[in-house]
């Protein structure tokens, strides 16, 4: 079904006459909550770039192309099982995937790992645990979300849903693959609802993939509730096509003393926004939000974090750096809001980057905004270049510019790198930056962490006897 | 100056509110309220312009009626009237003035009071003082002394009478007046202001002031300050300015355009204590001011200091223009609210020219019920090759009801510049305070140390006689804002 209006007015035509087919599954929350949402759509539109939070990502050059955007399941043309062979050494992960936004159906809607995890679809969630599923779904989202999440929560189809009940550590990291791999350019929603009960654990990757050289557009919404004392590691692997546009949004509401670590890491992608929103909702909580981005070529980065210290008593610290070649462009957006009476609030920001040619741009708006006293809060972004010190000592040892070069990004980066925790999974992302810092890495034909080929070591050609 | 400021200042405090309240009884003339091209018309009429001036304010004033006024800043306010503010009020003038006895002793009285003797005594001091009565510059001090050295210090009226040519050239040269909302208001409405033109290789042997005053009632304040520094020149300028205490806000959106040629150098400090309304927050002057400055040649350098107290919202953004290679932008700032004051602050640095450099140290006190915004934009530009800055922006507050903001744009866009940007927020610590008790210094004089120690970096930049005023201004406005 493949029409050529513009995406918005297309989305608007679909819910109009497709509405039945979309609600057929609902249960009656949601039709509200679709409606409700649809309504704010149709007044909104998708943002522009007179607002202020997205004057400097353009997204209008996406609305170029036409992307097909189906209500039904979207089928792949290879074999699923295929696609999803997927491992990282030493590293044993449960899966759940997604196809073209759909879930892949391997054991059935849901089920129940022997930890007590609970995942599946969020299709199936919402009937197997309506109670669960109402009390957190659209409740963490932003009050007056942009257009991308109002057509998300309208359209919304299916997506990951997790629930870690109270006091389960799960064993094994969760993983959520997500592909696209369609011969048309598609238009793919995804929603995804992630609770952790009192006291629970949870780690969790989640990796954005493209599988074919198509465009596609990718519009992700993901809740995250985090009960008292819970502890959840998210990382987030992006690697997509040059012609892929990524919109993330990621809501999390933090009970008192829970924890959160996320570290978004983005490889490749033609045009990626990351809205991250912690709202940090009881005394004790914690929120380290770090990520990574590596781009080149024309692509186009744009990190929206928002961390608000709704009461007193929380810490945060945000640190995100980047490395910028070609004409490539980087965004980065942190605000911290700190509540009246948010009192004994701690929160770090800050963005550091390196710009490689004279084309390359950053635009880096560090926000504060604090309305308690007894806080402190800090800030700090920095954009500069290699050190030529740093290279002159290298240089002066024998080592070639290119290595050289090579080792102090590499230097550069590994400060994100060494905060994951997963040993397997940080050899592997070191591998990776690795690779990408020597242009190696292209999108995978395969799962971003099973790259096809054999194993095969990574090493700078330096002698570090000569260091 | 007195040794131990400190001491003076807790004195100061503990009397006095707003001491520069005062209203002169002075006959003033007024334009009819509102604004039409009538106006305009009116105000030039009235100030003798040549046809081309007219020609400049009609064309501001239609741009002007196509512009919306900006809401992005920080700060909140009922919606301005412009078809309530008089445009035009001038202490009424017999005939022009050939020395001082023959100003009104009213005048000169409230002058005085405000520590602004325009007297020739004022010659120890070595002060030329340009003084600006609602919207009309009264007197102009040492001008003799000045045109020596063919620097040529006088009301923005006079410049337009004697020296077309000049400002022709400049004006609208770095804010044009399609600049912003308050830029083509001012451009279509000012009444007066300062112009001052430095030669090639003079440095200025005095500090140069200008005064400002509001006076009558419901009017507004328009004034345009020109400054340029021809090659090799140099001149510090310093802006002071006052209003009465009313219930009603009064507006006050000024230009200030500086232009440094090769190697000038400008200094601009403001020390800005615009009446910042009641306790309540009733009254105060809105402070809508557009500042840029352009380093037009190579080498040339302008650096603003600005100590910002007063004002019950203040709104505005010293900038610098580096166009030329090896140019030099700073800013200094302290901007401190109190009780329901709003400030949104800061500065832009411009990066065009070759191995430029930018300082900014942005200081925010916020007391009671205020809030205190730093905005600042640096941007380097793909030619700017080699560009530096440095941003450092501290937020201090003290209570529980204020808020402190800090909402900088950092762009680069070439891989050779380096910019770092820092920031803190952060309360009087405890143990600062613990130690000062300790040592016998009670917890009021301690919060006064420690403040002015805190603005001390911006303080040691103004000239002297402003750091004093100043060091003052800062204690008086924290006033009852401690405990």
């Amino acid at each position: 079904m493949q029409q050529q209006l513009p995406l918005d007015s297309m989305l608007k035509e679909q819910y109009d006459t497709h509405r039945e087919e979309l609600i057929a599954r609902d249960i009656p929350t949601v039709t509200n909550l679709r409606d409700k949402a649809f309504a704010a759509f149709q007044k909104s539109g998708f943002p522009d770039s007179s607002q202020e939070k997205w004057r400097n990502t353009s997204i209008e050059d996406l609305w170029e192309d036409t992307f097909e955007h189906q209500i039904g399941i979207m089928k792949s043309d290879r074999n699923v099982e295929e696609l999803f062979r997927c491992e990282v050494h030493n590293f044993d992960t449960e899966i759940v995937s997604l196809l073209n936004g759909w879930h892949v159906k391997n054991d059935g809607d849901m089920r129940t790992l022997p930890d007590g995890v609970i995942m599946g679809s969020i299709q199936a969630a919402m009937k197997v645990y309506p109670a669960l599923f109402e009390k957190h779904f659209c409740q963490i989202c932003d009050e007056n979300p942009n257009g991308f999440v109002s057509i998300n929560t309208a359209m919304m189809q299916d997506g990951v849903f997790i629930y870690v009940p109270d006091g389960v550590v799960a064993e094994k990291t969760i993983q959520i693959i997500k592909m696209i791999d369609r011969k048309e350019q598609v238009f793919v929603q995804t929603r995804n609802l992630i609770v952790l009960g009192k006291n629970s654990q949870l780690s969790l990757m989640h990796c954005d993939d493209s599988i074919n050289q198509q465009s596609s557009l990718v519009n992700t919404v993901t809740e995250i509730f985090l009960d008292e004392n819970a502890s959840l590691e998210l990382y987030k692997l992006q690697n997509l096509n040059d012609q892929s546009g990524l919109v993330n949004s990621t809501f999390v509401r933090q009970m008192a003393s829970s924890n959160l670590k996320t570290n978004t890491l983005t490889f490749n992608c033609g045009l990626i926004r990351n809205n991250i929103t912690v709202n940090l909702d009881g005394a004790g909580a914690h929120a380290d939000v770090l990520g990574l981005y590596l781009m080149d070529k024309q692509q186009h980065i744009d990190n929206q974090i928002q961390i608000n210290h709704n009461v007193a008593h929380c810490t945060s610290n945000e640190l995100f750096k980047g490395i910028l070649d070609d004409e490539a462009s980087a965004v980065f957006n942190g605000y911290i809001y700190v509540a009246r009476d948010a009192q004994k609030t701690n929160a770090y920001q800050n963005n550091n980057n390196i710009l490689l040619k004279p084309t390359a741009t950053i635009n880096t708006m560090p926000f504060l905004e604090i309305y308690a006293d007894d806080v402190k809060c800090s800030h700090g972004a920095t954009i500069g270049q290699l050190d030529q010190e740093a290279m002159f000592y290298l240089r002066s040892r024998g080592i070639a510019a290119d290595n050289a070069r090579l080792l102090l990004m590499y230097a550069f980066a590994a400060d994100i790198i060494n905060h994951i925790s997963i040993e397997p999974l940080r050899q592997r992302i070191d591998d990776m930056v690795k690779k990408r810092l020597r242009g190696e890495l292209s999108v995978c034909d395969k799962c971003i962490l099973h790259c096809g080929a054999p194993e095969k070591q990574y090493h700078f050609d330096i002698d570090l006897s000569k260091l | 100056m007195d040794k131990n400021p400190t001491n003076n200042i807790l004195d100061e405090v503990t009397q006095s509110e707003y001491k520069f309240g005062f209203f002169t009884d002075i006959d003033t003339e007024v334009a009819p309220k509102g604004l039409t091209e009538d106006t305009i018309r009116f105000i030039s009429a009235k100030k003798e312009e040549p046809e081309w001036m007219l020609e400049f304010r009609l064309k501001a004033f239609r741009h002007w009626l196509t512009l919306e006024q900006p809401e992005w800043a920080h700060v909140e306010f009922p919606k301005i009237n412009y078809q309530d503010i008089i445009y035009y009020a001038a202490p009424k003038r017999k005939k022009e003035l050939e020395s001082l006895d023959e100003v009104d002793p009213e005048l000169l009285d409230t002058f005085n009071k405000l520590g602004i003797s325009l007297d020739e005594q004022k010659r120890l001091t070595g002060v030329a003082v340009d003084a600006v009565i609602d919207s009309v510059s009264v007197k102009t001090t040492f001008q003799d002394t000045l045109a020596k050295h063919g620097i040529i210090f006088c009301s923005f009226s006079e410049a337009v009478r004697n020296h077309p040519d000049l400002v022709k050239q400049y004006m609208g040269s770095v804010v044009p007046y399609t600049d912003n909302y308050f830029a083509a208001l001012n451009s279509a409405v000012f009444s007066d202001g300062s112009f001052c033109f430095i030669p090639k290789g003079v440095r200025c042997p005095l500090e140069l002031s200008t005064y400002f005053r509001i006076n009558a009632a419901n009017t507004g304040q328009f004034e345009r300050t020109l400054i340029v520094a021809e090659a090799g020149s140099y001149v510090s300028y310093m802006e002071g300015c006052t209003a009465p205490m009313r219930d009603e806000n009064q507006l006050h959106a000024a230009i200030v355009e500086i232009v440094a040629m090769d190697e000038a150098e400008v200094k601009y400090s403001t020390v800005q204590n615009w009446y910042p309304g009641d306790k309540q927050g009733k009254g105060g002057v809105y402070n809508f001011v557009t500042k840029r400055g352009m380093c037009k040649g190579h080498h040339s350098k302008i650096s603003w200091t600005q100590v910002e107290t007063g004002s019950s919202i203040t709104w505005k953004y010293p900038s610098c223009v580096l166009m030329g290679d090896h140019s030099i932008g700073e800013f200094y700032s302290v901007a401190v609210t109190n009780n329901y004051q709003q400030a949104d602050t800061g500065t832009k640095m411009i990066h065009i020219g070759k191995n430029t450099r930018s300082t900014i140290i942005s200081k925010g006190i916020s007391a009671g019920k205020s809030n205190n915004s730093y905005r600042g934009l640096v941007k380097i530009l793909p030619g700017a090759t080699n560009s530096r800055n440095f941003s450092q922006c501290d937020s201090l507050l003290l209570g529980d009801k204020c808020g402190a903001h800090t909402f900088p744009y950092i762009q680069a866009k070439n891989e050779s510049s380096i910019i770092e940007h820092e920031a803190t927020t952060s309360k009087i610590s405890e143990d600062q305070l613990f130690y000062c008790n300790q040592r016998g210094i009670d917890t009021e004089k301690a919060i006064g140390l420690i403040v002015n120690g805190y603005a001390k970096e911006v303080l040691n930049k103004l000239p002297m006689e402003f750091a004093v005023e100043a060091q003052k201004l800062l204690s008086i406005t924290l006033e009852g804002s401690v405990g």
